[in-house]
């Protein structure tokens, strides 16, 4: 390579990587930063909609090793609401105050020396709860007769603003042809690995609360939290940890637990330590917004898009947490994404349910607006009998009006959006794809090709969030705009260069490529650039944007980082000029020396110039004022407040997307086999294409995600179905299939590379690119994610794919049994014993609680009624069940009924069985059995595929005992039947071989 | 395999990262939980102590093991090794690792050295592996961050730069 080249543009290895490699990197969890650590579990809500009546901490508090209980009464006494854009009567505390609205919500924190006796002591506290009836669905939420989340606001419907844009009205009137699509958007967790973490200290002397936390910002959130515990800025020190283990947005939503956390530390007198589990944060971390859109198109008689009409109704989860109901807005100034629209009308509304809040996940309001419109393209297609490409290229921007002004305020400052589709056909193969598709219908087969396209918003101006507000409520509001970058860029007395950013990085790369620009301004290698990207609001280069979301790093970080080391190459200039005896403009710097053509000395170390600046400051060369510590923002001027008709440009650069996919679909199982995936960026200059690449194949996973498998899923009465991993599947290595990714590239005018983002990209468009296809495959109009086979094989049939988390069916003829619950099996066991015997000791309480996996005590209350204590542990978390047993139709000794009720910290279960006992004719038993079982509560939330599993494992394990009983053996208790239970699991979970 | 009562602390001995150690541990403490907070490897992480995303793969005796499903008391006597102890005998990289810097198989990182513990028991029991070998392999571990497709080169580039494939 030429010295002169550049290494912004180069696909380097990442500086990141080999701590990461080898371990040393230090992630949240893996932080002691202060001494005298103690530890927090947090007692969470079993039901989403309750009265909590009362709060009994006193056995906690008096377990040996637990320090203190925070309860809501403190929370309440020590802290404020955290405040929200559009109500003080909307209160959100970062625990459960006297109601809990949603599964999960923490409802008491235990601090304790270590986290094991935390979690035993959450086992004692006691809360009293009167549930009341959940409101899960949005809709639902409008009804009258639905429960009111928030009393003192009086409605669930929080946030209401209409707009309109053009004169839509008379562009419906005069259409052609009018189409319209209504979608039920779901909600997605981005689930990084890394969960929440926080270690929170306060310092009673100064009362300042200092918390180190894997938050990522927006930093806009740090005087909100700081409101809430009402201390000014320096009272509250936010200290990120050097590594990241992946956000996707997602840790944005740690904020409310930094207040929390804070609290505890200070009830404790202690710093006290939290680290999230994974059932807690899927239950209760953040979750995008769900949303019901209605889209109207109305198109003139060639198929051109004359006007949109949306209304769009927002599940923003329990509490309207901040910087919600924004994710309604990050796409307002793009609401008519790539195309030439110019009449739009919106109907916004967000509402509450018990649910838990919604919060910045990939994509943030991209995936809910695009999936409705891109869907309402494909039907206006169909509706023309139109290709659903040409219609698209018959609509988007041309590339010679660029710059165009949508008519919502955005500026879309270049772009080729035709060059892109036409990129996208050309690459998948468009001809054959269709001549395929012709003869998979021939025979018989379901084959669909899908598209779609998208304008992706990189650096957020975040004016865009007083949208939510009318112009009126605006001028009386804080004004809010901008979306500046920072970057300090050091050279310290040994001449080395450290620069600081405020991206707060969660594993993109950042380093590394903040030190391909620095090093191409001040002319060093990238290797000679420590880049510091862990933020300390007591230093470092922050501001009230920093953070990392919208795009916001390829954009503006990197420009600020460009400034400021340009202002660093101006000093080295100056410095070097004086010795070389040249102007400082003369002067290069490149593979760090500093020359001149026809200087009068020998080219210079670029370290020595930086070094004397410090040594030699009584000597500086003219115009410099010191040593090289250059902060530099940038800050685009274009970004302002919206206008009194509402418009505004949300964002300083907007890239373009196109995806293609042609899949087919099986109709035996409903499974989806991908056969092409084209995905087309226009992101402009690319900083390290390899980053870049790893951007789209993530984006693309996350999309994919939410489009085959993940939802966050709640039963009719707000239990979470979806809380563990084996129930809220992220895709895994076989089940992604590959993506071909090209890149056109018209540069930004409007950042220093030219470079635009992508962060976002495939996770806001894949979903509906799948939907497109798979519509086209079979016909069926009305697709909502995600298309797991299941769902998919009952909407081919016409069946409602979601009949599981509606109210309890009635039973399946033919059964014996009277309850249908969720978790339903059978099965046949033998057992080397006579008939009678294995009756008599089924039916003898003192032999079943050797039998019992688990029993701790089996009492008769009557003649067919018993109540057993049994302590079931799933997935690590145990509890003590008070089970009900009674038995029906006890038929000596060929059969019975049997029915259970239990109840426990974990929740409700009830079940059903009948068990059945034959003579195998050599002496033994033949014993079957049927069950169906419902379960409610935070047990629930295991979902059907894990408890599924721990019921077989159970049964297995009382039937070995029996059978080991019956032998006259006793049954093994401790650790080691624990221990084969926990292998069993393990087994089980890894699936068959 | 030692016998433990609820609430009884014994002392474990073991050899991590070909060292022999001791700690105490109670009963119920898991084996994450012992090499991160008592040892303090905090190379190996946790994603979700429920045995789906791998990340606190570690590899006891050479096989591949979930530490969040493995009781601390279970590796009395054996040979455990993390993702501190996989690096080369000079303390660099292996070429294991060599190659998921070089194919940005990772973004984050906090998967990472549960996937390195499995791909390193996978290559020694598979030397020229096939890519649908190498993804099923995979389907033990959750990325949420790159795709996979980087860490699927990786391996599969170690493979046949082993002279396997």
């Amino acid at each position: 390579m030429s010295t002169s080249e550049k290494w912004v543009g180069r696909s380097i290895e990442r500086f990141e990587d080999e701590a990461l490699l080898t371990g040393q990197a230090r992630f949240m969890d893996d932080l002691e930063p202060v001494a005298g650590l103690c530890y927090a579990a947090i007692l969470r809500s079993p039901h989403s909609c309750a009265e909590i009546l009362s709060i009994d901490v006193e056995a906690a508090r008096k377990l040996p090793g637990v320090i203190e209980v925070l309860t809501p009464d403190d929370v309440v006494a020590m802290s404020k609401p955290i405040g929200n854009l559009i109500s003080r009567k909307l209160q959100y505390y970062p625990c459960a105050v006297k109601r809990a609205r949603y599964f999960g919500e923490p409802v008491a924190v235990v601090i304790a020396e270590d986290r094991y006796i935390a979690e035993d002591a959450l086992d004692l506290v006691v809360v009293k709860y009167e549930p009341k009836a959940a409101v899960v669905d949005p809709e639902d939420a409008l009804s009258s007769s639905a429960t009111v989340l928030h009393e003192e606001f009086g409605s669930n419907v929080v946030h209401e603003r209409t707009f309109q844009y053009g004169d839509p009205e008379a562009q419906f009137a005069k259409a052609a042809k009018v189409v319209a699509c209504k979608v039920n958007y779901p909600r997605v967790n981005s689930t990084p690995i890394e969960t929440y973490g926080v270690i929170a200290d306060f310092d009673a002397s100064n009362g300042r609360y200092t918390v180190w936390s894997n938050f990522q910002g927006p930093f806009a959130l740090h005087p909100i939290a700081c409101d809430a515990l009402r201390v000014k800025g320096h009272q509250l020190r936010l200290i990120s940890p050097p590594s990241s283990g992946g956000s996707f947005g997602i840790k944005q939503g740690v904020y409310p637990y930094i207040v929390l956390l804070a609290l505890a530390a200070r009830k404790a007198g202690r710093p006290v330590k939290w680290i999230e589990d994974r059932l807690e944060h899927l239950a209760a971390s953040s979750a995008s917004t769900g949303r019901v859109t209605t889209v109207e198109g109305a198109f003139d008689a060639e198929g051109h898009l004359l006007a949109l009409r949306l209304s769009q109704l927002e599940n923003v989860g329990a509490y309207l947490r901040p910087p919600d109901p924004a994710a309604l807005y990050r796409m307002h100034s793009t609401l008519s994404g790539p195309y030439r629209i110019r009449h739009i009308s919106v109907d916004n509304k967000a509402v509450v349910t018990n649910q838990v809040p919604s919060g910045l996940n990939r994509g943030f309001g991209g995936p809910q607006f695009y999936y409705p419109l891109e869907r309402m393209m494909d039907l206006a297609a169909a509706k023309f009998g139109m290709d659903a490409a040409e219609l698209r290229l018959r609509n988007v921007v041309r590339s010679d009006e660029f710059p165009y002004d949508t008519v919502t305020g955005s500026r879309l400052e270049s772009g080729d959006y035709r060059k892109c589709i036409e990129a996208a056909l050309e690459r998948a193969g468009y001809p054959q794809l269709l001549a395929r598709r012709e003869q998979a219908r021939r025979d018989g087969k379901h084959f669909g090709i899908g598209i779609a396209l998208a304008v992706e918003t990189s650096a957020s101006n975040m004016a865009y969030v007083n949208l939510a507000l009318t112009h009126a409520q605006r001028l009386k509001s804080l004004p809010k705009s901008g979306a500046a970058g920072r970057a300090r860029v050091i050279m310290d007395p040994l001449g080395s260069v450290i620069v600081h950013i405020d991206s707060v990085p969660n594993g993109q790369g950042h380093r590394t490529v903040m030190a391909q620009v620095v090093a191409d301004e001040i002319g060093v290698l990238p290797e000679d650039v420590e880049v510091v990207s862990d933020l300390d609001t007591f230093g470092g280069a922050w501001s009230i944007t920093s953070g990392n979301y919208s795009n916001r790093f390829s954009t503006v970080v990197t420009s600020a980082a460009k400034l400021a080391g340009q202002q660093a190459a101006r000093k080295l200039r100056a410095a070097a000029a004086k010795e070389l005896g040249v102007d400082p403009d003369q002067v290069q710097l490149v593979n760090g020396m500093a020359s001149a053509p026809g200087g009068k000395n020998e080219p210079i170390q670029i370290r020595r110039l930086a070094m004397q600046l410090h040594w030699d400051a009584g000597n500086l060369p003219d115009g410099v004022d010191g040593s090289i510590s250059e902060l530099a923002e940038f800050s685009p001027s274009s970004l302002t407040v919206p206008d009194e008709h509402d418009r505004m440009r949300s964002s300083l650069a907007y890239s373009f997307q196109c995806d293609l996919v042609a899949l087919e679909i099986n109709s035996a199982t409903g499974r989806v086999h991908i056969e092409k995936y084209v995905t087309v960026h226009d992101a402009g200059n690319l900083l390290n294409p390899a980053v870049v690449e790893g951007q789209v194949r993530g984006g693309f996973a996350h999309g994919f995600g939410a489009g085959m498998l993940e939802r966050v899923t709640y039963a009719a009465d707000g239990t979470l179905l979806s809380g563990t991993f084996q129930d809220y599947m992220c895709p895994t290595a076989p089940e992604l299939p590959d993506v071909d990714i090209v890149h056109v590239i018209t540069p930004s005018p409007n950042t220093l590379h030219g470079a635009k983002g992508l962060g976002d990209g495939c996770s806001m468009l894949t979903p509906v690119t799948l939907a497109n296809a798979i519509a086209d495959a079979t016909g069926i109009k009305d697709l909502t994610p995600p298309f797991l086979p299941g769902r998919l094989w009952h909407l081919m049939r016409g069946e409602d794919p979601d009949a599981f988390t509606r109210k309890r069916q009635p039973p399946e003829t033919g059964s014996a049994l009277t309850l249908k619950g969720a978790l339903r099996g059978d099965g046949t066991v033998a057992i080397d014993a006579p008939r009678q015997q294995v009756w008599d000791t089924l039916l003898d309480p003192a032999k079943l609680k050797s039998i019992i996996p688990g029993c701790e005590s089996i009492d008769a209350t009557g003649p067919e009624t018993f109540i057993a204590r049994v302590r079931v542990n799933i997935a690590g978390i145990g509890g003590l069940y008070d089970t009900k047993i009674r038995i029906f139709d006890r038929k000596e000794p060929q059969s019975l009924r049997l029915s259970g009720r239990g109840e426990s910290k974990l929740g409700l279960g009830e079940g059903e069985a009948f068990v059945t006992l034959k003579e195998d004719g050599g002496g033994g038993t033949v014993l079957s059995y049927e069950y169906s079982a419902d379960v409610g509560g935070r047990v629930a939330a295991f979902g059907q595929r894990m408890l599924d599993g721990v019921v077989r494992i159970l049964l297995a394990s009382f039937f070995d005992r029996l059978r080991a009983y019956l032998r006259g053996e006793t049954p093994s208790s401790g650790l080691m039947a624990t221990v084969r239970g926990w292998f069993a699991m393990l087994q089980m979970l890894r699936g068959p071989k | 395999m030692l016998e433990i009562e609820a609430g009884e602390k014994t002392t474990i001995r073991f050899t991590l990262n070909g060292k022999p150690v001791q700690a105490q541990a109670e009963s119920r403490m898991q084996l994450a939980d012992l090499l991160r907070h008592v040892l303090k490897k905090y190379g190996t992480h946790v994603g979700c102590e429920h045995g789906i995303c791998g990340a606190c793969t570690v590899l006891v005796d050479g096989r591949a093991v979930r530490s969040c499903l493995m009781f601390a008391a279970q590796v009395e006597g054996a040979s455990v090794v993390t993702v501190e102890g996989l690096s080369n005998a000079t303390g660099g990289l292996s070429e294991l690792q060599a190659a998921f810097r070089r194919h940005h198989a990772l973004q984050c990182g906090f998967c990472t050295p549960g996937i390195l513990a499995s791909a390193t028991q996978f290559l020694q029991d598979n030397n020229a592996p096939s890519e649908h070998e190498v993804r099923d392999m995979l389907s033990g571990h959750i990325c949420r961050c790159t795709g996979y497709t980087g860490i699927v080169e990786a391996i599969l580039m170690t493979a046949q730069k082993r002279g396997g494939a």
